[in-house]
C-alpha cells in the first residue's frame, strides 16, 4: 500500500483543476436581464397558486407511483443479484446498468416502449438494481461473521442465506430502500421533462405559459413530499403502495407504440450506420472515428470542466455552509439553515438547472450553480449531522461561534469532508452528462441530439462512452479515497444519490 | 481409535501463534475441559479441532462464545438452523415460511428442558445473556451429533443451573470438548482436564490427578 495522501493536497489538488479549468467554461451570462427575469418570478412565485390542484394532484401521484414501481422492481433484482456478487458477470452488470443515468435509459427505452409507464419505471428500475446489488451486496459482505461460521457445514447456500445471513441484514436493507426511495422521488420528477406525466413536465408546462405561481405551488408541495417521506411511506404498507402504484400506472393514457419496436430497435437502429447500409469496415472506422472526434471528445471534455468546477463551489459551499445547521455555531440560525439546506437537497439538479436557465439563459453557469448548490446542501447536511455527534462540542468549555468552526469542526470534520467530495464526485460527472439535455454542450447534448435526429447508433456509442466515464471516476474516487484513509471511513450509503 | 489429532502442530489466530507444537488426540466417550486464562488459546484450538472434524465428516455441534445467533430470529428458527444440512433446499425454504409441526414439538421438548419453553417465538434479540446462552445450547442439542463443542457455554448463567445445564450436555453427548473458566464445574463435568498456558499444555489428566497447586500454577501472574 503506498503512503496515505494528505487529504489537505487532494483538496487543492481538486481546487487548482477547477481554477485551471475556469478559462474553458463558458460562464457568460446568456440572458441580458437575469434581474428582471428573476424579478418576475419571485413576484408570482411568492404567492403560490394552488387552484391547479387537479393537475398539480394527478402529477405529483405519477411522480410517485413511478418512483415506487420503479424502486420495487429495482430492489427486487438487486436483491436477486446480490447473493452472486462474487460472480464477474454479475458484477459487470451491476457496473452497466448504474453507469446510465435514469434519464438516459428513459431515452433509449422510449425508443423501444415510446412515452408509456413502463418507460418510465424501468428508466428507474434497471439503474436502481445496478445500485441494490451493490449496495445489498456490501451489506451481506459486511454482516457480523459468526453466525454464517456457525451454521452446519456442508449447508446449502440459499439456506444458510435465507437462515442466516439476509435475517441478520434485513433492517439494513429495508432502511436502505427507504433511502433509495427518496432518490427515486427526484429521479421520477426528472422523468417528466423528457415527456413522462410527472413533475418536470408538470414545471415545464407550467413556465411555458408564464404560470410561476403554479409551479411556485407544485415545487412546494413536492420539496415536503420529500421532507416528510418518512413519515408517510411505511414498510408495513409497502405492498399497499406498491399496488395502489402499479393500478394508476396502468390507467395512464399513452400513446401506442407500433409492434416489433423492440426488434428493430436492436436489429437496426442500433447498428452502426456503415454497417447498416454494407459499406464495409473502412467506413466504419471513419464514421466511429469522426464521431468520436466530434462530439465524443468535445463532449467528454466540457463535461469533466464543468464537473471539476461544479465539484469545486460544491467543497466551498459544504465546508462554509455545514455551520449553519450546527446549533452552536449559529444558535437560532439553525432553522432557517436547515429549511435552506433541505430545499437543495430535495430540489434535484435537474431542475434547479432547468430553473436557473429561464433566469440566466444558455451558458454553463446555470448548470454549474445547480450542481454545487444541490451537492453543496448535501455535503453540508451529512457534515452538520456529523458535527453535532461529536462529544467534544457537548465539553462545557468548548467554543462557539467561528472559533469552534475553524478550530473544532473543520480540522475534525476535513478527512470526512474530502471524502464526501470524492464520493459526489462521481454523482456530480454523471449529473453534468445529463444536463447536457438541457442544452449545455456536455455529453448529454450530444446524445439528446443523436435521439432527435434518430440517429440511435451513434447515442449508443455515446452513452457507452459516457458509462466508461462515470465507471472511470468511480475506480478513481475510490482509489484516492483508499489512499487518503486506508482503514476506511465506513459506508457513505447515506451520500449515494 | 481417535476422533482428532494434532502432532507437534503450531495453531494461529488469524497471524499470530498462539499455541507452539501441540499435540492432542480427542477419543470417543471422553469429556475434555479446557482450562486457561483469556487469550490463551481455548477458543483458537477449538476452531481448529471443530475444522478437522468436521473435514473428516464428523457431525459436530458447536456452541461458539459469542452464542452466533441471529438475533432478528425467533429462538424457534435459531434452533432449527442447527439441522440445515439434513434437508434439501426446498424443506429448508418451507420451514422458513413456516417451521413443521414435528420441528416445532422436538424444540419445543428441547426448550423445557431448558427453561425456555415460553420463549419459543420470541426473537433472540430481546433475551437476556443467559437465556441468549441456553438457546444456543438448545441449537447445538438440536443438532445432535458425535461431538459436542463448546465455548464458555454457561458463562451467563448462575452456578446451579450451570450444573444442571453441563449435566443435560452429558447426557446428550457422548463425546465433548469444552472451554470453562469454572474449575469446580470443570471438576464435576470433566473426564480429562487440559490446562493451556503460554502457548503450551501445562496439564492434561483426569480431574482427580490434578492438584490445587497446578490450577494455581495455570492462572497466576508469573
Amino acid at each position: 500500500m503506498s503512503r496515505p495522501l494528505g487529504r489537505l493536497q487532494v483538496a487543492l489538488l481538486f481546487l487548482g483543476l477547477a481554477c485551471a479549468a475556469l478559462p474553458f467554461a463558458d460562464l457568460g451570462w446568456g440572458r441580458t436581464d437575469p434581474a428582471a427575469a428573476l424579478l418576475r418570478m419571485m413576484g408570482q412565485a411568492v404567492s403560490p397558486n394552488f387552484a391547479a390542484i387537479e393537475a398539480i394532484g394527478s402529477t405529483l401521484a405519477s411522480t410517485i407511483a413511478f418512483a415506487v414501481a420503479g424502486v420495487a422492481f429495482g430492489a427486487g433484482a438487486g436483491f436477486l443479484m446480490a447473493p452472486f456478487w462474487a460472480r464477474r458477470g454479475v458484477r459487470i452488470a451491476s457496473v452497466a446498468l448504474r453507469s446510465v443515468h435514469e434519464l438516459f435509459w428513459a431515452l433509449v427505452l422510449m425508443q423501444v416502449f415510446g412515452i408509456a409507464p413502463l418507460t418510465g419505471v424501468l428508466a428507474i428500475a434497471l439503474p436502481y438494481a445496478g445500485i441494490f446489488a451493490k449496495v445489498f451486496a456490501e451489506q451481506i459482505e459486511d454482516g457480523p461473521k459468526g453466525p454464517p461460521r456457525a451454521a452446519p457445514p456442508r449447508s446449502d447456500a440459499l439456506s444458510v442465506f435465507l437462515w442466516v445471513r439476509f435475517p441478520l441484514v434485513r433492517a439494513d436493507m429495508q432502511s436502505y430502500v427507504l433511502y433509495r426511495m427518496e432518490c427515486a422521488l427526484r429521479s421520477s420528477a426528472v422523468l417528466g421533462f423528457i415527456g413522462l406525466p410527472t413533475l418536470g413536465f408538470q414545471l415545464d408546462t407550467f413556465f411555458k405559459q408564464g404560470q410561476y405561481a403554479e409551479a411556485s405551488a407544485i415545487l412546494l408541495i413536492y420539496i415536503a413530499l420529500i421532507a416528510t417521506l418518512r413519515h408517510w411511506l411505511r414498510w408495513r404498507a409497502a405492498l399497499v403502495w406498491l399496488g395502489g402504484a402499479l393500478i394508476w400506472l396502468a390507467a395512464l393514457k399513452h400513446p401506442p407504440m407500433g409492434s416489433g419496436a423492440l426488434w428493430r430497435f436492436l436489429s437496426q437502429d442500433l447498428v452502426p450506420a456503415p454497417l447498416r447500409k454494407g459499406e464495409g469496415l473502412a467506413r466504419l472506422a471513419d464514421w466511429l472515428g469522426s464521431l468520436l472526434r466530434h462530439e465524443a471528445l468535445p463532449g467528454l471534455w466540457s463535461t469533466l470542466v464543468l464537473g471539476q468546477i461544479a465539484l469545486a463551489l460544491t467543497g466551498l459551499l459544504a465546508i462554509i455552509g455545514f455551520g449553519a445547521i450546527v446549533p452552536r455555531v449559529v444558535g437560532w440560525g439553525r432553522y432557517p439553515g436547515h429549511l435552506l439546506l433541505v430545499t437543495l437537497r430535495s430540489m434535484p439538479e435537474y431542475i434547479l438547472g432547468y430553473l436557473f436557465l429561464q433566469l440566466f439563459g444558455h451558458s454553463m453557469l446555470p448548470a454549474i450553480l445547480a450542481l454545487g448548490l444541490h451537492n453543496g446542501a448535501i455535503i453540508a447536511h451529512l457534515l452538520g449531522r456529523e458535527a453535532q455527534s461529536l462529544s467534544s462540542l457537548h465539553r462545557r468549555d468548548a467554543p462557539g461561534g467561528v472559533n469552534l468552526l475553524l478550530y473544532e469542526l473543520v480540522p475534525r470534520l476535513f478527512a470526512r469532508f474530502v471524502a464526501l467530495c470524492l464520493y459526489r464526485w462521481e454523482i456530480i460527472l454523471r449529473e453534468t452528462a445529463v444536463l447536457g439535455i438541457l442544452g449545455v454542450a456536455t455529453l448529454g447534448f450530444y446524445i439528446d441530439s443523436a435521439m432527435a435526429e434518430l440517429r440511435l447508433d451513434r447515442m449508443a456509442v455515446l452513452l457507452i462512452v459516457t458509462g466508461l466515464m462515470t465507471a472511470g471516476v468511480d475506480a478513481l474516487s475510490r482509489h484516492l479515497r483508499r489512499r487518503i484513509d486506508p482503514a476506511g471511513n465506513g459506508p457513505l450509503i447515506a451520500a449515494s444519490c | 481409535m481417535t476422533l482428532v489429532a494434532f502432532t507437534t502442530e503450531d495453531l494461529a489466530h488469524g497471524s499470530k501463534r498462539v499455541l507452539k507444537r501441540l499435540s492432542l488426540t480427542v477419543s470417543p466417550g471422553e469429556r475434555i475441559v479446557l482450562l486457561g486464562r483469556s487469550g490463551v488459546g481455548k477458543s483458537t484450538l477449538l476452531n481448529a479441532i471443530y475444522d478437522r472434524m468436521t473435514a473428516s465428516g464428523l457431525r459436530v455441534a458447536l456452541v461458539p462464545q459469542d452464542t452466533a445467533l441471529v438475533p432478528q430470529l425467533s429462538v424457534l428458527r435459531n434452533a432449527l438452523i442447527g439441522r440445515l444440512d439434513d434437508q434439501s433446499w426446498l424443506r429448508n425454504l418451507m420451514a422458513w415460511v413456516r417451521p413443521g409441526r414435528g420441528q416445532r414439538a422436538e424444540v419445543q421438548e428441547i426448550l423445557s428442558q431448558l427453561d425456555l419453553a415460553g420463549l419459543i417465538d420470541r426473537p433472540v434479540e430481546v433475551l437476556s445473556g443467559g437465556q441468549k446462552q441456553r438457546a444456543a445450547l438448545a441449537r447445538a442439542i438440536y443438532r445432535g451429533g458425535t461431538v459436542l463443542l463448546a465455548d464458555e457455554p454457561v458463562s451467563a448463567v448462575d452456578e446451579t443451573q450451570a450444573r444442571r445445564l453441563m449435566g443435560l450436555l452429558h447426557t446428550r453427548f457422548q463425546t465433548s470438548v469444552v472451554a470453562l473458566h469454572d474449575v469446580d464445574l470443570a471438576r464435576a463435568y470433566g473426564t480429562r482436564l487440559i490446562g493451556l498456558r503460554d502457548g503450551g499444555v501445562l496439564f492434561d489428566a483426569g480431574p482427580e490427578a490434578i492438584s490445587d497447586l497446578q490450577i494455581q500454577r495455570l492462572y497466576s501472574d508469573v
